[in-house]
């Protein structure tokens, strides 16, 4: 608690961790290209540093407020010592800015442009590293990296894996993963958070536009896609629309214009992996044992138990996550020829993640040696093609998804979020007059802030232990305690990003505190305005039982490992 | 994959030190003086030991210069070309060093690992200048002429042995 002087204002303070949020507060967006609230404090690009009123500076974001405090922001001194790091860095950034597909959304870029650094005396770095293509979700581009560390601390503080990190010193200094191997060989797990982090084109999402916009132009493939839950709360806000709104209609009909044939919502996928989950959690329940379940939706989750806590393993649902059950039953759907009009099916997700890049390869998820899904495009991706193919999104017109896979509860519409899949689970074992019973789920603590969050439900007189966890390093230490016998639960959802799917790798990146509050609400509010809320109250899901999958559920819903 | 001889004497260096992550830097000095040389495989396998990333371990030994992952020779000649070195013309002996040697900059080890040629900032024998460290032996006022003694004097003594 205190008051200081920012710039002759005075301004309160109470329990700021530093001074750079403080200022923030005081409503100067000081620039910083290293400073993520959520991760640890490094002060490496020294943007935010500030001046006192003894003239001297020092980095606004590793320095604690105190009472009385006098600080300059803008002093001649300042703007010209910014000016002169970001020279300084892209001095050692390769700039062949026209054409990197950062350009426009690039934080370098723009702040370059922002504290008008107009000219480079130091002439221009040539490319010396190869491009890294070889995961399938993200490709990293070392010469582009401003060795800002913010990739480093999220893999590694975030999310517990570490695949990349600093190596070597000085000029020489590089971020990379152990021995400079490509980075599919490492424990990435593909979550993509360090392209969410990156400040420039050093880390982007490996893109699948072009394979399916040539699909789209052939006219002897019938193209379908399915969007995530998340999606449609991140999209709006890159047209000018408000942030965190559902557009799902919008959505559905830029997706038909682009020339899709059919678009299905994954709420429908959802909802059957919430049947098939459920299901496999009352079995494990009413046998005892083994516990905990864990969901399978999350394939980052999936991977990081596999490379992590092999032991776990077999913990983890068989269900398939929402996006291979629509595009599996879709399978079957299409394989009647009156559906696909004797035309080759293309199966597109449209997905807020990265990792699902990844999930649609995995063996076990593989039909008769076959992919359920073709090609993931993420939300950014999907932002790219609505602008490239110039629809004028802001204007256009809602349409409803394509029947028959294009109903979800809203039990899945939150999927999204982390505590959604759990919730939508425990749903289902709600006893008693529906309203308050969901009421009653929605306050033991399922909803809430951080990133652990543990309760119990009651089902038919018994008690049930869940936790809901995001990021992987919370995992990692729940899973510890889980080992050691310190912690036990029933039943534990996991997210590998914070926040859930909403903050996924795949989604639009420099997202402030308000647009991840935003996006989350924008998907509890879909739940209360649809009308079904359950998931095995979903009619057209229902009467897939009888029809498509009888007898086949775990041929057509189950992983194969 | 290294023989199994590295496993066995790296287990052997570990178990002097705790299973903590504020053992790497030990291990891998003590690597380092048994081998010459710091073998790549071997630092995911101290790693796994002590608790640690291998990207973590990776970043540590590559981020000091005194670590080197390629093996080096037996007489390791480290050419100061600290200040007063320098201006007392290090560099001519470096160089008569490399040209006895078939070295360069780019390459400091020769084929038949018996010697390796590197500069150091400063080995702090600047009253010696110019000087230069024989594996743990400081020999001091060098010229090209006594880099050529030297070179001459070690390989006999390596033929010795």
């Amino acid at each position: 608690m205190g008051k200081m002087i920012i710039d002759g204002m005075p301004v309160e303070f109470t329990d700021e961790q530093n001074i750079l949020s403080v200022i923030r507060k005081a409503g100067i967006d000081l620039p910083t290209l290293c400073y993520h609230s959520e991760l640890s404090i490094y002060g490496a690009c020294r943007l935010c540093n500030v001046e006192d009123d003894r003239g001297r500076m020092f980095a606004s974001c590793s320095e604690r407020p105190r009472d009385g405090m006098k600080i300059k922001t803008s002093t001649p001194r300042l703007v010209r010592y910014r000016r002169m790091l970001i020279e300084l860095m892209l001095a050692s950034h390769h700039r062949d800015c026209t054409t990197c597909v950062k350009s426009g959304d690039c934080e370098l870029q723009k702040l370059a442009h922002r504290l008008g650094v107009s000219s480079v005396r130091w002439g221009y770095k040539e490319r010396t590293h190869e491009k890294d293509r070889s995961s399938p979700s993200i490709v990293r581009d070392p010469d582009k990296c401003i060795l800002c560390g913010d990739c480093v601390r999220v893999c590694e503080g975030i999310q517990g894996v570490n695949a990349i990190d600093f190596a070597h010193r000085g000029t020489d200094a590089m971020v990379i993963p152990a021995f400079n191997k490509e980075i599919a060989k490492t424990d990435c797990v593909n979550c993509g958070q360090c392209r969410v982090v990156c400040p420039t084109g050093a880390i982007t999402i490996n893109t699948n536009i072009r394979p399916v916009w040539e699909a789209l132009a052939d006219p002897n493939v019938k193209v379908f896609a399915q969007v995530a839950p998340a999606v449609r709360v991140a999209v709006g806000q890159a047209f000018g629309g408000a942030k965190g709104e559902n557009v799902m209609g919008k959505i559905v009909a830029a997706l038909h214009r682009l020339g899709f044939d059919d678009v299905y919502d994954t709420t429908f996928g959802a909802d059957m992996t919430i049947l098939e989950e459920s299901k496999e959690f009352l079995e494990i329940f009413e046998k005892g044992g083994p516990f905990p379940l864990f969901t399978s939706c999350c394939p980052a989750w999936v991977s990081f138990c596999e490379k992590r806590w092999p032991e776990f393993r077999n913990n983890i649902s068989t269900s398939y996550s929402p996006l291979q059950m629509l595009a599996s039953v879709a399978r079957e759907y299409y394989a009647d020829p009156k559906n696909s009009e004797g035309k080759k099916i293309l199966s597109v997700g449209i997905m807020p993640c990265t990792a699902k890049k990844a999930e649609i390869l995995r063996e076990d998820l593989k039909r008769d040696g076959k992919q359920n899904v073709d090609y993931i495009l993420t939300t950014e991706e999907l932002i790219t093609m609505i602008k490239r193919a110039g629809i004028r999104f802001d204007l256009i017109e809602g349409e409803a998804a394509d029947m028959p896979f294009g109903i979800g509860s809203g039990g899945a519409v939150i999927f999204g979020n982390s505590g959604g899949v759990m919730e939508a689970a425990l749903r289902t074992l709600c006893e008693g007059p529906e309203r308050s019973a969901i009421e009653e789920l929605r306050n033991s603590g399922v909803r809430g802030p951080g990133p652990l969050r543990e309760f119990t439900f009651n089902y038919k007189g018994h008690e049930i232990k869940a936790a809901v966890v995001s990021g992987l390093a919370e995992a990692d230490a729940l899973l510890r305690r889980v080992k050691n016998g310190e912690s036990f639960y029933h039943f534990v959802e996991v997210m590998a990003c914070r926040r859930g799917c909403i903050m996924g790798g795949g989604q639009p990146a420099h997202a402030g505190y308000r647009t991840k509050e935003a996006r989350k609400h924008g998907l509890y509010e879909s739940d209360v305005n649809t009308q079904i809320k359950k998931s095995n109250e979903n009619p057209t899901a229902l009467a897939l039982y009888d029809t498509l999958i009888r007898g086949r559920e775990h041929e057509l819903l189950h992983s194969h490992r | 994959m290294l023989e199994q001889s590295f496993y066995t004497k790296a287990d052997e260096i570990m178990n002097k030190y705790p299973a903590q992550e504020r053992s790497l830097i030990p291990i891998i000095h003590e690597v380092q003086e048994t081998y010459n040389y710091v073998p790549l495989e071997l630092l995911p396998y101290i790693a796994k030991h002590i608790g640690i990333t291998e990207t973590k371990a990776y970043s540590v030994a590559s981020f000091y210069e005194r670590f080197s992952f390629e093996p080096k020779g037996k007489y390791i000649i480290r050419v100061c070309d600290g200040t007063a070195c320098h201006v007392r013309q290090s560099l001519p002996v470096l160089e008569r060093l490399r040209s006895e040697l078939g070295l360069s900059d780019k390459k400091h080890t020769t084929d038949d690992m018996l010697f390796t040629v590197e500069t150091v900032s400063c080995l702090g024998a600047c009253s010696l200048a110019p000087a230069l460290m024989v594996n743990d032996h400081v020999h001091p006022a060098m010229t090209p002429d006594k880099a050529t003694s030297l070179i001459k004097d070690l390989r006999e003594e390596a033929a010795k042995s």
